[in-house]
């Protein structure tokens, strides 16, 4: 009867609800409101313009996306030879980092 | 200037067609010209919610291999002047849904003078559902207050986003609207069903309307009659408001509270 129900308050199911949706909805747009096929087509995009100005390698590129808070955060990091026509013979140089 | 509109939802069961029918129906009863069409290939059901099943000679399908004109495959509505519909196929794979073919038959509906090109979606994610939405301007995204249906909209909302005409040649991306379908405000009331807030604040795009649960969908559909001609129901009364705010008309919302009940009803009710 309505009248004990008021009196035995339990957890109300719709904020739960809403609070499992809230991590599901925000775990799945990362993935796919800013899609993977865009992602690698950004980074390969980059990769060409900064081949040609440098010579760098294919596995030292990353391209991240990261969301903090309402923000979402596009992280590139390129590492970059030292000196681009040095043999890659030897030991290896030094890189330099180049973060954007 | 012709509208192409896609209704569409993800989950299957929310009302994409009940609402096509509605919208469609409400949009061509303020006079302009209205076609629905169902891309649900293989499991046609649009023809049934409006009535016209048994009318029904050649269907989309046909019109996409030439097999039928364009013209000879649209059924004009006997009640409500200025809507037609295109039924889909029953028989066929979904196979035939090409974005060639499908965007000639847009642009021969938008030759032929039609305002408003309402696409009824297919449930899920897949080919159907891509082509009903892939030449879009705008989407009815709907939606119970439920929790798989409202993460089936979000999937839906980054599809509209990337994989339509409007997302590949970077123009204004697909205004996407939400409907939310079935509320029950007193469940609401009680914590036992996400409020419209809720799906708000998850969905982040703008509310086109509340649409209460009521058995008068069921009794439409059984009769084959838009419920939104039945102007004493609730379920009309929000349909003619959605169709009023679609067409750009300022209409306050509805439905979203729960009327209010006496002292004997609601202690002992």
């Amino acid at each position: 009867m309505a009248f004990f129900d008021y009196f035995r308050r339990q957890p109300k199911s719709a904020s739960l609800a809403k609070d499992r949706l809230s991590v599901i909805v925000a775990r799945e747009r990362v993935g796919t409101r800013i899609g993977p096929d865009y992602l690698s087509q950004l980074q390969q995009d980059l990769l060409a313009v900064l081949a040609k100005y440098e010579r760098i390698d294919l596995q030292q590129v990353s391209v991240n996306l990261d969301r903090t808070g309402d923000c979402d955060v596009l992280e590139l990091n390129v590492f970059l030879p030292v000196m681009p026509d040095a043999p890659m013979t030897g030991p290896k140089p030094p890189a330099k980092s180049l973060r954007l | 200037m012709s509208k192409v509109v896609v209704v569409t939802s993800g989950k299957g069961g929310v009302g994409k067609t009940t609402t096509t029918a509605n919208i469609a129906a409400g949009i061509a009863q303020h006079g302009h010209k209205t076609v629905a069409i169902d891309f649900d290939v293989g499991l046609r059901n649009l023809d049934l919610v409006l009535g016209c099943e048994r009318r029904v000679v050649y269907d989309f399908v046909n019109v996409l291999k030439g097999e039928a004109k364009l013209n000879v495959a649209l059924i004009r509505d006997k009640r409500i002047e200025n809507l037609y519909v295109l039924p889909a196929s029953q028989t066929r794979d979904k196979d035939a849904l090409e974005p060639e073919g499908v965007g000639r038959t847009i642009e021969e509906l938008k030759g032929m003078g039609f305002e408003y090109i309402i696409c009824d979606s297919p449930a899920g994610i897949e080919k159907g559902a891509q082509m009903a939405m892939y030449f879009a301007d705008e989407a009815i995204v709907v939606a119970n207050p439920e929790v798989s249906s409202v993460r089936d909209s979000d999937r839906v909302l980054g599809l509209l986003a990337a994989k339509t005409s409007r997302a590949e040649v970077a123009a204004t991306p697909v205004k996407s609207q939400l409907l939310l379908t079935r509320y029950s405000p007193a469940l609401v009331k009680k914590g036992e069903m996400l409020s419209v807030s809720d799906v708000l604040d998850l969905l982040g795009i703008p509310l086109l309307g509340v649409i209460p649960e009521s058995k008068a969908v069921l009794q439409s559909s059984n009769k084959g009659t838009p419920a939104i001609l039945d102007e004493e129901t609730d379920v009309a009364q929000a349909y003619l408001d959605v169709v009023g705010r679609f067409l750009g008309e300022e209409r306050e919302h509805r439905f979203i509270e729960e009327e209010k009940r006496g002292i004997f009803r609601r202690l002992f009710g």
